[in-house]
C-alpha cells in the first residue's frame, strides 16, 4: 500500500499541490487523472522521489520515504519500478540489456539464469523479435513495452506508469492497458497510472483520484466517473463529442 | 544562478560522484568503455596537433633567433622548454575540453532530458557515481599518457622541422633537447594533466547532469561546459605553475 498524506507541493509562490491524501492499494489499477498542468506528474515525482513535497509524508507499506535516509530510499527505489512517458531506455544499450541492466545491477544471477529471466519479461510483454534492437530501432509502442519489461524484471511491488498511452494509436494503447492490469493482477503490485487518457480509465481504473489545479477533488471507480457530479470532473470526462454521445 | 550556487551544486555532485559507488563489474565495464572513447578517440587528433605545433615553434624560434651570440642549439632547448611545460599539458587540455568536454555535456544532457537519468535514480542507482565516476577515472588515467605522447610527438614534429628546412643539423637540435634537462618539468607536466583532465570531465558532467529542457539547451551547455572549463583549465594553469616552478 502507498498512503500520501497532506502533501503540498510549491515551486517559487505557486502552489502545485495542495493538501493531497490519498491511498494506492495492492492489486488494483490506481489511475491519477487531470487535465495537462494539474499537477498529475509532480505528484508522481513526489511519489518516486524525483522532487522533494514541500510538506506531508509518502509512505511505502508503513515506510516513511519522504523523509528517509537515503540509503532507505534506495531500498525502497529498488522495489520500484516505473515506466516513463517516452520509455527513458537506455540508448546505448539493446532491449535484451535494458530488460537486464536491473537484474546484472542488483543481482548475482547466473549468465543462463538472467537470460531467463530477460526472455520471461519480453515473452511476458509480448515482445519476441526484437532482443538485439536499439530503442532508436523499434516502434513506440514497442518502447513502452520494452520499458514495462524492464520495470517487472526485479519482480517490483510498486508500478508506476506516467502517460503510458501518449502517441500511441487506440490499439496499441488498448494492448498497453491490457498489460498493465494483467501485471498488476498477477503481481499483486500497488500500480499507480498518470493519465488523461479516458479509455485507460473507463477500461483500467479500479480505483481514479481526479485533480484539479493541485487537489483532488473527486476519488471513485471506472464506473462511478461517469456518474460524478463535480463540475470539473464532468468537464473533463465529457470532453470529447465522442463521450458526450455515448453517456449523455 | 549566482557563481556560489553553482560551484555548491558541483561539489556535491562531485561528492555524490565519489560517495556510493556502484557495482564493481559495471564500473570495470564502462571505465575501458571510457578510456577508448576519451582516450584513445583523442590520439588521432593530439598527435596531429602535437607533430605540427612542434613543428612550428621550433621554426619561429629559429626565425627569432638571428643574433649570432645565441648557438642555435637553442632551438632545441627552447622547442622543449615550450612544449613540456605548456603545450603539451595546457594547449592539450584545452583542446580536450572542446573534444571530450562537449561530448561528455551532450551525452549526460541527452540522457537528463530523456529521463533516463530519472529512470537510473529510481531504479535506486546512484547516477552521478554510475555515469560520472568512469568518465572521471578513464581521464585521470588516459591524460597524462596523452600528454607524453604529446610531448614525443611536438620534440619529434621540431626534429623533423630542423632536418625538413635545413634551418638545423639533427646533432645540434638534439644537443638543445637535452641542455639543462629537468627531468622535474615532466613530473609538473603530468601534474597539469592531471588536474585538468578532473576539471574537463567533471564540469561537463556537472553541465550536462543539469540540463533543465530539451534539445536546444544540451547544445547550450555543451557550449557552456567547453567554455567553463577552459576558463577553470587557465585559472589552475596559473595557480599550479605558481606553486610547482616558484
Amino acid at each position: 500500500m502507498i498512503e500520501i498524506k497532506g502533501l503540498y507541493k510549491r515551486f517559487a509562490d505557486k502552489d502545485i499541490l495542495t493538501d493531497v491524501n490519498l491511498t494506492f492499494e495492492e492489486g488494483k489499477t490506481n489511475l491519477i487523472i487531470g487535465q495537462s498542468g494539474s499537477g498529475k506528474t509532480v505528484l508522481m515525482k513526489c511519489a518516486v522521489g524525483l522532487e522533494i513535497p514541500s510538506q506531508g509524508e509518502i509512505l511505502y507499506s508503513g515506510r516513511a520515504f519522504t523523509h528517509a535516509s537515503l540509503e532507505e530510499k534506495m531500498a525502497i527505489r529498488k522495489e520500484i519500478g516505473m515506466v516513463f512517458q517516452g520509455g527513458a531506455l537506455f540508448d546505448s544499450m539493446t532491449v535484451e540489456e535494458n530488460v537486464a541492466f536491473p537484474l546484472r545491477m542488483f543481482t548475482d544471477m547466473a549468465k543462463s539464469e538472467l537470460e531467463d529471466r530477460v526472455n520471461f519479461c519480453l515473452n511476458r510483454v509480448n515482445l519476441n523479435q526484437a532482443h538485439s534492437k536499439y530503442p532508436a530501432e523499434i516502434s513506440g509502442g514497442m518502447k513502452k513495452r520494452v520499458a514495462i519489461a524492464r520495470a517487472i524484471a526485479l519482480n517490483p511491488k510498486y508500478l508506476f506508469f506516467d502517460e503510458p498511452n501518449s502517441g500511441l494509436d487506440p490499439r496499441t494503447s488498448l494492448v498497453i492497458d491490457a498489460l498493465i492490469q494483467e501485471i498488476t493482477q498477477e503481481y499483486k503490485t500497488v500500480t499507480i497510472v498518470n493519465t488523461h487518457d479516458m479509455n485507460s480509465v473507463l477500461e483500467i481504473g479500479d480505483h481514479i483520484a481526479f485533480i484539479f489545479k493541485g487537489n483532488v477533488v473527486w476519488t471513485g471507480d471506472s464506473n462511478s466517473i461517469i456518474k460524478a457530479q463535480v463540475p470539473e470532473v464532468r468537464d473533463f470526462v465529457f470532453a470529447t463529442p465522442l463521450m458526450k454521445k455515448m453517456f449523455k | 544562478m549566482s557563481f556560489f550556487e553553482n560551484f555548491g551544486k558541483y561539489c556535491l555532485l562531485v561528492f555524490r560522484t565519489f560517495k556510493q559507488p556502484g557495482r564493481n563489474k559495471f564500473f570495470r565495464e564502462q571505465f575501458f568503455r571510457e578510456l577508448e572513447a576519451l582516450g584513445l578517440g583523442s590520439i588521432g587528433i593530439i598527435a596531429i596537433i602535437s607533430l605540427f605545433m612542434g613543428a612550428v615553434i621550433a621554426i619561429q624560434m629559429a626565425a627569432n633567433i638571428d643574433n649570432p651570440l645565441i648557438p642555435r642549439e637553442t632551438i632545441g632547448y627552447a622547442t622543449r622548454e615550450s612544449v613540456f611545460l605548456e603545450f603539451s599539458s595546457t594547449v592539450v587540455a584545452l583542446i580536450l575540453a572542446g573534444k571530450v568536454g562537449s561530448s561528455i555535456a551532450s551525452e549526460i544532457g541527452t540522457m537528463r532530458v530523456t529521463e533516463q537519468i530519472d529512470a537510473l535514480e529510481i531504479m535506486g542507482v546512484n547516477s552521478a557515481s554510475y555515469l560520472i565516476l568512469p568518465k572521471i577515472t578513464a581521464s585521470l588515467v588516459i591524460n597524462p599518457v596523452l600528454t607524453l605522447m604529446s610531448m614525443f610527438l611536438g620534440i619529434f614534429g621540431g626534429y623533423l622541422a630542423c632536418l625538413l628546412t635545413g634551418m638545423l643539423d639533427a646533432p645540434s637540435y638534439l644537443t638543445g633537447l637535452l641542455f639543462e634537462f629537468r627531468p622535474f618539468n615532466v613530473v609538473y607536466s603530468i601534474i597539469k594533466s592531471i588536474v585538468f583532465a578532473f576539471i574537463i570531465t567533471s564540469i561537463s558532467a556537472y553541465r550536462g547532469y543539469y540540463v533543465e529542457g530539451g534539445s536546444r539547451e544540451v547544445g547550450e551547455n555543451s557550449t557552456k561546459a567547453v567554455v567553463k572549463a577552459s576558463i577553470a583549465i587557465l585559472f589552475w594553469n596559473l595557480i599550479l605553475t605558481r606553486i610547482l616552478l616558484l
